[in-house]
């Protein structure tokens, strides 16, 4: 606290000496941002701040790539304790109560003074904003945002005698396609497999959620103080992903990579996949065969957890920073360039806003499933995100890839993860 | 006079040395007594209870055996393939520049490289390994899905980075054996392999020892493979010790407890390089 006021106090005292004669000195911020499925994204973000610092000459946005999603939290939070954080960043959206935790961030509805100020922050999707809320405030803004959705190969569906305008709508037709997917040579080795998802990595959790959410089943609360991994709908979903490799045998068996995932559909060796909204650029540009795009499919109801990146403006910038910070996040997601976004990316456009501009029309009308993800926002609930989060999110991972690996079994992994997570949380139950 | 030159000679070392080793070491044991300062709670004295924490923490027990495992297989097979290979490219045969050259080319890959390719050698269905054991008629096997096969995946990847690096040593001891050495047992009536039992492998020793110390403390050190590959998984049957301090440390930003599995690992080393200097040194013979 007392460096920060000494900051602005600084800031104050540089503003009325020193600004008249260096009125022309640039704002510089410093932005990290990951990157975390295929495609040119370096590229695109670094085109987006030279555009930005031309339309703006008295700001200096600095990209800076910093790794992967756990990467970049790593990295800002390294630096914030050193002393020298960035003064902008996008991280996980479920990084949120860690970085509240540690009074890294800035509460951004504090800073907003005006009414077109209030108007930009109510524009974005509710559905995103689950994540960005705690406490009374709002923490973080949605940027490369997304959700889950199931590829499939038409071609492959097709041969299946199965009809390639639709993917399985339901738990029991994904079972029944799935099988009718699966094929094997003649010595009993499966060559093509139903479907894939993704459990190896850091990501288990969150496919497990397209598994509980269509289950009406929720895994935390709001205050981000409790989970609920040992409910029975839990452990049916649970026992549901266990079933789809040992019992019905459509899935390979063992942990499956969150990275080589999108690389089997493309080889034609999964006819469907589960991951992100965000590698849907990727595999348009990269399949050599028409492919689907579907909501997750419904069990008691629909539904997907949200997933990717916020915008977080550091509390270590002075106000000038700050100030320049939010511009350049305002600037990013305005209609037209969120839209920009969504269309290179793959992302979800963050507000309702950007579909309606002509481009993103135009986009939709050329490849219809850009508009899955959005839709299926109405049903989608906020990402796994607790207190502790990192270390909380482990546990439940951990007792998924045990389930996975047949070495507990759905009941007991769960059990056993409820306990661990609950000790973890008990300091922020008060 | 003299005494003040003489530390000045050493000044620089010193500096360096007590900048980058004795005192990270000092500070991570005072850290590894606090607890992990948090927002606006500030680090507090709490004796040993991040010890004690230890002992109740499975992945900790699992990380620790796993590394076990990982040092005794990984050892004793990259030691025996580096001297094979090393006796193979040290007779005289043609392309022997370019046989050397192939097996040291693993040791000057980047780790990270490393991993990337391995990584594709294992992929179920299409990977390098897949298509050769379907070509073989064998099943498809998921090995960095499976408990039981992960950390020999890891292994494999080990030996195979880590014995062109040992042929290298043992290439340069083989050549600073004298010729008449060789001559003598062949004149006695030695067969090559008496003269591989009682001549060489005695003078290799040194380098044996050193090899050793080496080989078990790079399989302490180990962390690129599992962040690259499997990132401890599936459910920890890959944790290495390492890894492990750095998601404690840098994904749960306990630095307490950090400090206090550093201090685990700090140990184990010292242990290491205990045992070679008070024991082995003692046994091996020098030229």
């Amino acid at each position: 606290m007392r460096r920060i006021v000494l900051k602005s106090l600084a800031a104050g005292l540089l503003g009325t000496a020193v600004l008249p004669v260096h009125a022309q000195q640039p704002v510089d911020v410093q932005f990290y941002y990951p990157v975390a499925v295929g495609g040119p994204i370096t590229k695109i973000v670094d085109d987006m701040a030279a555009q930005f610092n031309k339309e703006n000459p008295d700001i200096r946005i600095k990209p800076v790539y910093s790794g992967s999603y756990q990467d970049s939290i790593a990295k800002a939070l390294t630096a914030f304790k050193g002393g020298t954080p960035p003064q902008l960043a996008v991280l996980l959206s479920t990084d949120m109560f860690t970085l509240v935790d540690e009074n890294a961030i800035v509460p951004i509805d504090s800073m907003m003074k005006t009414d077109a100020d209030k108007k930009w922050l109510g524009g974005f999707y509710d559905a995103f904003m689950q994540n960005s809320r705690t406490g009374g405030h709002v923490w973080g803004v949605p940027f490369q945002r997304s959700t889950i959705v199931a590829y499939y190969n038409k071609d492959l569906f097709k041969q299946a005698g199965l009809d390639p305008d639709h993917g399985p709508a339901t738990w029991a037709e994904l079972v029944s396609d799935a099988s009718k997917l699966t094929k094997k040579d003649a010595a009993g080795n499966v060559t093509q497999w139903g479907l894939e998802i993704p459990s190896g990595g850091a990501f288990a959790y969150w496919l497990f959620q397209a598994l509980t959410t269509p289950n009406d089943a929720m895994l935390m609360n709001q205050a981000g103080n409790r989970v609920y991994l040992d409910k029975p709908a839990v452990i049916e979903a649970a026992q549901f992903w266990h079933d789809l490799a040992y019992k019905d045998g459509v899935m390979p068996k063992g942990t499956i990579d969150w990275g080589t995932t999108p690389k089997d559909f493309l080889e034609k060796k999964a006819a469907m996949i589960w991951t992100t909204t965000g590698n849907l650029t990727n595999i348009a540009s990269n399949a050599s065969f028409p492919f689907g795009v579907a909501m997750m499919p419904r069990n008691k109801r629909g539904g997907s957890p949200t997933g990717g990146g916020n915008f977080y403006i550091f509390k270590s910038g002075t106000p000038a920073q700050q100030a320049a910070a939010l511009k350049f996040v305002q600037w990013a997601t305005t209609p037209e360039h969120a839209a920009d976004w969504g269309i290179a990316t793959g992302y979800v456009a963050v507000t309702p806003a950007a579909w309606q501009t002509e481009k993103m029309k135009q986009y939709v009308a050329k490849m219809p499933a850009a508009a899955v993800a959005r839709d299926q926002l109405a049903v989608s609930v906020a990402e796994f995100s607790t207190h502790d989060n990192q270390r909380v999110t482990k546990v439940l991972n951990d007792a998924l890839q045990a389930m996975l690996t047949n070495a507990k079994t759905p009941r007991q992994a769960l059990q056993d993860a409820q306990k661990q997570a609950d000790r973890l949380l008990r300091p922020y139950q008060q | 006079m003299q005494t003040v030159y003489g530390w000045l000679l050493l000044l620089p070392a010193v500096v360096l040395l007590a900048a980058f080793t004795h005192y990270p070491a000092l500070a991570t044991l005072w850290h590894s007594l606090h607890s992990t300062p948090m927002g606006s709670r500030p680090s507090r004295f709490v004796g040993l209870d991040n010890y004690a924490a230890l002992f109740d923490d499975n992945v900790f027990w699992q990380a620790l055996r796993n590394n076990l495992v990982y040092a005794l297989g990984t050892v004793p097979v990259s030691i025996a393939l580096a001297l094979a290979m090393a006796l193979w490219v040290d007779g005289r045969l043609p392309g022997r520049g370019l046989l050397r050259m192939a097996y040291f080319t693993p040791t000057v890959l980047p780790m990270v490289a490393v991993a990337n390719i391995w990584l594709f050698f294992y992929t179920p269905q299409y990977g390098l390994i897949a298509q050769a054991m379907h070509g073989l008629g064998l099943p498809d096997i998921n090995w960095l899905g499976r408990r039981d096969t992960v950390l020999p995946a890891l292994m494999v990847v080990g030996i195979w980075k880590e014995s062109g690096f040992f042929m290298i040593f043992y290439l340069a001891a083989l050549q600073a054996v004298p010729p008449s050495l060789r001559e003598a047992a062949m004149l006695e009536g030695a067969s090559r392999w008496q003269y591989l039992r009682r001549v060489l492998w005695p003078l290799l020793m040194p380098t044996t020892l050193f090899v050793l110390i080496n080989a078990l403390i790079n399989a302490f050190r180990l962390v690129d493979h599992v962040v690259v590959m499997t990132h401890g998984g599936p459910d920890n049957a890959s944790m290495l010790l390492l890894y492990y301090i750095y998601q404690v440390g840098f994904s749960f930003w306990d630095t307490g407890y950090a400090a206090t599995l550093t201090v685990v690992l700090l140990a184990i080393l010292c242990t290491i390089a205990a045992v070679k200097f008070r024991w082995l040194d003692r046994k091996t013979h020098y030229q």
